[in-house]
């Protein structure tokens, strides 16, 4: 069977939160689809950007389970391309701020051996803490 | 006095953000007010009726109408003065709603002390309103239409047939516009050449039209029943009496350019036929690639030498024509969007990327059996080329794309149904008559509609074919496919010429840089200049059906002002307080028109050539001068209200808007919902040159913060040399602001263009952020100011 989408208010609370945060008017996004045919790491993603858009768009929290977001390299090419002038990296960017915000720890840094965490850069260690591609 | 307040709620545009009651009760609380009401639609039938029965009850003279901008209701409410037995010049009206609910929706209390303070004003004026005369003139039966497309033709055909006289002027040599490329219409695919062929045939043959192609109008100078334009005739090198269009020069001219009607698929020589139906049906010789016009001397010729008609002659030149006209219909068109301005589709660039246009005429060439580019393989079709798309800046839906592609699309499947053919959208919006039901047939036939819109093309530089690459927006799944030739549906934009004929007869523009009717609604082809209408696509993106109802519109709108035989011109004209008049004649040289004479001593003015503009009142060095409607203690008492009582808090605002365009921009301004400072009060003068230095200083002595002068660009101004004289006054102003130790940079004034919306809200908040950090005026320097005033001359203006 087809999946249901169940609108409750929840919903409408995660769209506000995610405009807030991107700064950018989700609900102007016809659909058009101009971001997937732009965007380079499409063959990554589990969903397309304007699918993203659209789930943003209806409120659903199960965007924040997609990878797209997270394989989003801020190349701007939909941006530039949007007919209807969205910054999508902002929108993936906010997306990533409501996971980060959580603060939960992917690795733990106590487990990793001393001589080879004194090798590991930075920002590794940072993205395999915090970000879900670690 | 007694006066009748109305406050509208106009069905919740106003009520929903202003506390009507309260603005109502204020009202009512001045002692001569004897009746305020609010009510849900005062332009309605019973609104009307509510002001005319309290006429004849409670004895009114004079009445308050609080609701929208003047220049929509404004006449409504008159004539209810007027049937009711009062000067339909004793109603002023407070715009509360375009320059108060629509642009300060998100302040609701602001703005209902606003609307109380602009009801106040309107109230401070209305006392002091004069019952005025009713002035007319007489209007003829003639008309200019200025273009030839099937807009044009059709104005020009329904005015002929009334028995009106028409000038159509085309710039190009032949009628016809854009629809005498097209291969079908859609949706009933009615061969386009084969209906439109008719009309333009008819139209030379209407004893009633004059057919002016190849020229283009110059100037407009006049008004409604006396518009003096200059139409340039341009140099045709052929005799059009003479020339039967046998073709023979055009065998011999050895100069081949693209050919503009085939989109540049064919040429054509530099002396040509624009098409075969053109009408009219004679040669003309293009003098920008002609060898003997660019070269001069006696080179080629060859033309001239083979005419059996002896009907070439190299020294034509362009002759220029006056014609006197009672109105004036601009059908002037649209341009398709240049698709080269989308780069990443690579039109220009890649060999088999066309526009819809080029595949119009490649339809039809085909269909003939004599194609001029082949037609094969796969087909795919983009569609909102130029249209809805924020990166080429362009917002608007260009309404006819979809249609356009249904029909291309399915000629070609139709013709060949082993043919692949997409059409790729972003949405499909079949919306008129047949439109739903002719996409389905396009369906039927076996066109593959995609929704998504082409992200970009590739060519292959080999093979040349292109890759379309989308996302199929459904299946959410990314379509990256080689086609064979990729067709651009490209939108409509304003003309070329729409910004020159804009400019001559004062009309304007909406955001899209469409020209702009005169109400949405109600005036669709009517514009803000009197007896100017629109017709066709050069209002907006439409149809055929759409362009011809409209072209058949402004002829019935143009025949309704000219069957009344005269027109009522307004009362606002200057006068002179005589006895303060000492004959010093200063007038006579500051009035643009040359409608002040000094006899006996004493400034007269005449009224049948006074224009109302008010740039002569600040030459007067007594004071003597004056305007109707907008007298020097009307606008001293609408000021005083405006700033608040006692000087108010030292910080308003005040914007002197013109009429022309200052006053509708900020119309424009709330209807766009464009929010600004709430501390600012428009307020309404015939020109910028209205507001003299004496004016403003008296603002600033009665509590005023900054002054905004709002008047129209000078090419775009009806009044000639106003801006002049504001700008002097202005300066004036200022000098006399420094002299008495205040910032003259409370002063300023912006020359504006009615699109001008978010520099307008811009300049708006500018001087208000301006006047907060300044702080208001000590009230010593203010008293200084308005004892200042007391002067007999407060600054040489000379």
């Amino acid at each position: 069977m087809a999946d249901k989408i169940v609108i409750s208010s929840e919903n409408e609370t995660f769209l506000a939160k995610i405009i807030e945060l991107s700064g950018e008017a989700v609900t102007v996004c016809d659909q058009c689809g101009t971001c997937s045919g732009s965007c380079p790491m499409i063959a990554e993603m589990d969903l397309t950007p304007s699918q993203m858009m659209r789930m943003v768009q209806l409120g659903q929290r199960e965007t924040l389970d997609s990878k797209t977001m997270w394989l989003c390299a801020s190349c701007f090419a939909c941006t530039v391309r949007c007919p209807r002038g969205l910054d999508l990296s902002k929108v993936a960017e906010a997306l990533r701020q409501v996971t980060l915000r959580k603060a939960i720890d992917h690795i733990d840094i106590r487990a990793i051996p001393a001589d080879e965490l004194a090798e590991l850069p930075q920002i590794a260690l940072v993205g395999a803490l915090r970000k879900l591609t670690g | 006095m007694r006066v009748g307040v109305y406050v509208c709620h106009c069905g919740g545009n106003i009520s929903e953000v202003v506390d009507v009651k309260k603005v109502a009760e204020a009202a009512g609380a001045h002692a001569d007010v004897v009746i305020s009401r609010d009510y849900e639609h005062m332009c309605s039938d019973l609104g009307q009726k509510l002001i005319a029965d309290d006429i004849a009850e409670h004895k009114l003279d004079r009445v308050v109408v609080a609701a929208c901008s003047p220049q929509f209701q404004g006449g409504t409410f008159m004539r209810v003065l007027e049937t009711s037995g009062l000067n339909p010049h004793v109603l002023e009206m407070a715009n509360i709603r375009e320059h108060c609910s629509w642009c300060h929706g998100d302040s609701p209390a602001e703005a209902t002390g606003k609307a109380v303070s602009l009801t106040n004003m309107a109230i401070a004026r209305v006392r002091l309103d004069e019952a005025l005369e009713k002035r007319t003139m007489p209007i003829g039966h003639r008309t200019l239409v200025v273009g030839g497309g099937i807009a044009g033709i059709q104005t020009a055909l329904d005015l002929g047939d009334s028995g009106f006289q028409v000038h159509l002027v085309e710039r190009s040599p032949s009628i016809g516009g854009k629809m005498a490329q097209l291969s079908r219409t859609f949706p009933t695919e009615d061969c386009s050449a084969c209906i439109l062929s008719p009309k333009m045939a008819d139209v030379p043959a209407n004893p009633n039209i004059e057919l002016l192609t190849y020229s283009e109008v110059e100037s407009v100078e006049g008004h409604l029943g006396g518009f003096e334009v200059t139409v340039v005739r341009k140099a045709r090198y052929v005799d059009p009496d003479k020339c039967v269009a046998c073709g023979l020069c055009e065998e011999k001219c050895p100069v081949s350019v693209p050919n503009e009607y085939e989109e540049g698929l064919t040429s054509r020589k530099a002396i040509y036929v624009p098409f075969g139906f053109a009408v009219p049906n004679k040669n003309v010789i293009d003098e920008s690639v002609c060898l003997r016009l660019t070269k001069g001397g006696t080179v080629c010729g060859l033309c001239q030498k083979v005419c059996p008609h002896d009907a070439i002659s190299f020294d034509d030149k362009p002759r220029t024509e006056r014609i006197t006209v009672d109105t004036i219909v601009v059908a002037t068109g649209y341009d398709t969007f240049d698709a080269a301005k989308k780069t990443v589709y690579g039109y220009g660039r890649y060999e088999n990327v066309v526009t819809a246009m080029q595949m119009e005429r490649m339809i039809v060439h085909a269909a003939e059996g004599s194609p001029i580019r082949p037609i094969k393989g796969r087909i795919g079709f983009i569609q909102c080329v130029g249209s809805r798309d924020e990166q080429v800046g362009n917002e608007y839906c260009s309404r006819v794309c979809c249609m356009y592609a249904s029909k291309l699309s399915q000629l070609l499947k139709r013709s060949d149904p082993k043919r692949d053919v997409y059409v790729f959208y972003t949405d499909l919006r079949a919306f008129g008559k047949g439109f739903e039901e002719y996409y389905k047939r396009g369906q039927e036939a076996g066109v593959k509609f995609v929704r998504g819109r082409v992200a970009e093309l590739l060519e292959d530089p080999v093979t040349k074919k292109v890759t379309v690459k989308v996302e199929d927006t459904l299946s959410r799944q990314i379509i990256e496919s080689e086609f064979d030739l990729v067709v651009l549906s490209v939108g409509m934009e304003p003309n070329a010429g729409t910004e020159s004929i804009a400019g001559m007869l004062r009309l304007t523009k909406s955001p899209d840089g469409f020209l702009q009717e005169a109400h949405p609604k109600f005036k669709p082809v009517d514009t803000l200049t009197e007896g100017v209408f629109l017709a066709g696509t050069v209002q907006g993106p439409k149809d055929i059906p759409d362009t011809v109802s409209q072209a058949s519109a402004a002829a019935a709108r143009a025949i309704r002002l000219m069957n009344q035989g005269e027109h009522v011109l307004s009362p606002v004209v200057a006068f002179v307080h005589e006895s303060a008049c000492d004959g010093c004649g200063e007038c006579v040289a500051a009035c643009p028109v040359e409608a002040i004479s000094v006899t006996s001593g004493v400034a007269r003015i005449s009224e049948a050539e006074c224009t109302g503009c008010g740039a002569c009142i600040s030459s007067c060095p007594t004071d003597a001068l004056d305007l109707r409607a907008y007298t020097n203690d009307q606008l001293l008492a609408e000021v005083r209200e405006a700033v608040g009582e006692g000087g108010g808090r030292g910080t308003a605002v005040l914007v002197f808007a013109d009429d022309m365009t200052g006053y509708r921009l900020a119309d424009n301004v709330g209807t766009a919902r464009l929010t600004y400072d709430t501390d600012s009060r428009i307020i309404r003068v015939p020109s910028g040159s209205r507001v003299t230095p004496k004016l403003m200083l008296e603002a600033f002595a009665a509590g005023a913060g900054g002054i905004l002068i709002a008047e129209s660009e000078e090419k775009s101004s009806p009044y000639a040399g106003s801006a002049k004289v504001m700008r002097k006054n202005v300066a004036v102003a200022r000098q006399a602001l420094e002299d008495r130790g205040i910032e003259p940079e409370r002063v300023r004034s912006i020359e504006f263009v009615t699109v001008m919306l978010a520099k307008f809200a811009a300049e708006v908040n500018g001087l208000a952020a301006l006047v907060r950090k300044l702080g208001p005026i000590p009230e010593d320097k203010r008293n200084y100011l308005s004892k200042g005033i007391g002067e007999r001359r407060l600054v040489d203006s000379r």
